[in-house]
């Protein structure tokens, strides 16, 4: 978490209004509460009548992804056809198949290239086969693991063509690239305060104000009617400091964390040549390196490079904790037994050319020894 | 290969501490980390579909016991994964259990797991990734002689000793094993009391007693779904039908309560299942004289150690929770040959028997046949090698 955001929230837990009250305690909270919005509005392109405030990007997925289907469907019944990418993050992946097991949605997983990017001809040609049906399309802005950058200003421009609401997550894509709600249009965008440098348990849903999903969460009509819930105060004006450093920061951050990148990338090929880079090598987010590993097994060379001091992840685990193949490796049609093998580096504010180097030197004998454990 | 045997004397070895999710292998890891070495917790996936929560009496394989451990490899401070050996589980262990049964043998999953899964599939991974040994919170000793050899003995605490269910481990996997609980006098009482101490909440988490990968306890019911129901006789000892059974693979022998024989025997003595045949689905009751074992024929014999040369005499012990009974053995043509000084009763083919000289394990082998009253028994099939 930034200092800042620190120094935000501890500060303002002192304000005890609720936010929704009218005495003098509740216009003050509310006054924080209005002006985050308006900062955090303006740091991602939207109006401040666009914000609903969420329990963050798990939350925002779901309002976006069950509620607009719910509200479509209920407006015109024939509209049951989901539109997704095969490589959303679970919160938009398992709300999708929970809509297909319970709520009769038909999906639509579009086709991905190499580097896991939806093709705007694919997005327009999956739509066009029946425009009437559509409930929703959801494509996130960019990969949290292969880090690959979707096309979301013209998968926006066509979805607005056949008057379909894209919702997209954007919780990997801010602070990273410029994530500009107005300029890229799509209906919703999901946003985290957690990714950005802002505390845990706070998100936001940037909503179109021609949108009205069906809510999740039913009370006292809190967030235009859609996202009832007392307002978490302090950890809101965190949100919005953290949210404006960050964008403010975008740019200088993009180009140190991404020149520290391209060196990781350059010295984990260096040191194993036939391991196999993950996402587009080029148009993809400046902090994120991934590889697979051929012959390795991901959780063995977490476990030696943790011993090495070096932290990385997996693609996923399940419920267990066993590492499991990542779905959005095997979308992008690797070999099964290759998408066992990956690792994804994630680079941060803190992040340094020391760091890289003591990488570059531990993961040759890091592999070298995985192979020799095999895959079990 | 750095020395794998003590906890506090040796130098600081890089070790991989199989955790169950229960109190005993939680304090194992505890001891090893603070004894200095450079400990990771490891809990071993074995079902392909493991349920929530814990039910009944079982030690692993659920979600929760995973979490239990997760949660007690942060309290002890060291890195933790989770690893997928439930497809060689269910080959090794599962299966094995199924085939044995249905062959009308009676075997001893933990044991096989031990053999199989712990200290080979696991130490072979463990040694590849550059650990030197496999810690688990089993009760036994591994004692180093002064010529460098490795002798595995029974615990400090016999109520507790769990030796038997290691005497399938050779040389070169008590080399890379380690038992922090085994040297001290500890009772469970003073384990729990000491997982509290550490702030392990495991502390007061039940023992497990029954067979992991059976959800519910009711082996015969595991048996049945996957080997089906087959009628078959109950016949006394000349022959004479006394009663049917839905499977022979659901005895053991020895077994006395639920065969289910209408009619009580001619002297009104109580019955026990004497013969398993799957040839001919037929199961043999009779008096329990009939069950005195004077001897018996073990295979596949594994040695802690140097095979013995000659004939001897040891104590051997024969199910997991058993006494000892003294015996005298050799090795003949690689079978192992075995005559009780007294008879015992409840020998099973499929079953372990484990050999000692005072306390240290000299060795195993799966019992294959046996004689009683000086008649070498009919019908058995050999148990296969594993």
């Amino acid at each position: 978490m930034l200092p800042e955001a620190v120094r935000e929230l501890t500060g303002k837990l002192g304000v005890v209004g609720n936010a929704s009250a009218l005495h003098s305690a509740g216009r003050q909270a509310r006054r924080v509460v209005e002006e985050a919005r308006e900062r955090l509005a303006g740091a991602f392109g939207a109006r401040p009548s666009e914000v609903v405030f969420t329990g963050g990007g798990t939350e925002s997925d779901n309002l976006a992804v069950k509620g607009l289907y719910w509200a479509r469907r209920d407006a015109e019944p024939r509209r049951v056809r989901v539109i997704a990418s095969p490589v959303e993050h679970h919160a938009v992946l398992d709300a999708v198949h929970w809509l297909a097991e319970h709520e009769g949605a038909r999906v639509d997983w579009l086709p991905v290239d190499a580097y896991g990017r939806v093709h705007p001809e694919a997005f327009a040609e999956a739509i066009a086969h029946d425009p009437g049906d559509v409930a929703l399309a959801t494509v996130m802005w960019a990969n949290n693991e292969i880090g690959t950058v979707m096309p979301l200003a013209e998968l926006a421009a066509v979805a607005a063509e056949y008057e379909v609401p894209l919702h997209t997550d954007a919780v990997q894509a801010a602070g990273q690239i410029e994530v500009d709600f107005a300029a890229a249009g799509p209906a919703a965008l999901t946003l985290s305060a957690h990714k950005i440098g802002g505390p845990y348990g706070i998100g936001a849903l940037l909503l179109g104000r021609d949108r009205s999903p069906v809510p999740l969460l039913h009370g006292g009509g809190q967030e235009r009617d859609v996202r009832s819930g007392t307002l978490d105060v302090p950890g809101i004006a965190a949100f919005a400091v953290a949210a404006e450093l960050a964008v403010a920061r975008r740019e200088e951050f993009a180009r140190e964390v991404g020149k520290l990148r391209d060196g990781l990338i350059a010295a984990v090929r260096a040191a194993v040549p036939d391991a196999v880079l993950g996402g587009d090598p080029v148009d993809r987010l400046p902090a994120n390196a991934h590889f697979s590993f051929p012959g390795c097994e991901g959780d063995s060379l977490l476990l030696l490079l943790d011993a090495a001091g070096i932290q990385c992840s997996t693609g996923s685990a399940c419920t267990a904790g066993v590492a499991q193949p990542s779905h959005v490796v095997l979308a992008t049609g690797a070999d099964p037994e290759l998408a066992r093998g990956t690792l994804r580096f994630s680079l941060g504010h803190t992040s340094t050319q020391a760091d890289v180097d003591a990488l570059a030197a531990a993961i040759g004998p890091a592999v070298e020894r995985a192979r020799a454990a095999g895959l079990s | 290969m750095t020395d794998a045997s003590s906890t506090t004397t040796r130098p600081r070895l890089k070790v991989l501490a199989a955790m169950s999710g229960g109190v005993d292998s939680a304090v194992a890891a505890a001891r090893a980390a603070e004894a200095g070495h450079d400990v990771t917790g490891v809990h071993l996936a074995l079902s392909k579909n493991p349920k929530s929560f814990r039910t009944g009496a079982r030690g692993c394989c659920t979600i929760e016991d995973s979490h239990d451990a997760r949660r007690a490899a942060d309290v002890i401070g060291i890195p933790f994964y989770v690893w997928d050996l439930a497809e060689r589980f269910r080959e090794d262990v599962v299966e094995d259990f199924f085939a044995e049964y249905a062959a009308g043998r009676t075997p001893n999953p933990c044991l096989r797991c031990n053999e199989k899964i712990k200290f080979a599939a696991l130490l072979d991974k463990a040694l590849a990734l550059g650990f030197d040994a496999v810690c688990t919170g089993h009760y036994a000793q591994v004692i180093v002689r002064a010529d460098g050899g490795r002798e595995l003995h029974r615990a400090a605490d016999m109520a507790k000793d769990q030796s038997y269910v290691l005497g399938v481990l050779d040389d070169r996997q008590l080399a890379h094993a380690m038992f922090p609980l085994g040297d001290t006098a500890t009772t469970k009482e003073q384990i729990r009391e000491e997982a509290a101490e550490r702030g392990l909440f495991v502390a007061k988490k039940p023992d497990s007693h029954d067979i992991c990968f059976i959800a519910d306890g009711d082996t015969q019911g595991f048996l049945a779904q996957r080997l089906g129901t087959a009628e078959g006789d109950i016949v006394d000892e000349s022959g004479d039908k006394v009663g049917t059974h839905s499977g022979a693979y659901g005895f053991t022998i020895g077994q006395r309560k639920g065969l289910k024989i209408g009619t009580p025997a001619p002297d009104g003595k109580p019955r026990y299942v004497l013969d398993i045949s799957p040839v001919d689905n037929t199961v043999t009751v009779g008096p329990a004289e009939s069950l005195d074992v004077t001897a018996l024929t073990a295979v596949t014999p594994r040695w802690c150690g140097t095979a013995p040369q000659g004939p001897g005499t040891y104590t051997a012990q024969l199910r997991a929770h058993g006494s000892e009974t003294p015996v005298a053995a050799e090795v003949v043509d690689g079978e192992l040959r075995v005559e009780f000084a007294e008879p015992v009763r409840g020998v099973a083919p499929g079953q372990a028997i484990v050999l000692y000289d005072g306390t240290r394990v000299v060795g195993s082998a799966t019992i294959a046949a046996t004689t009683r009253r000086g008649v070498l028994d009919q019908g058995m099939s050999a148990p296969t090698a594993s």
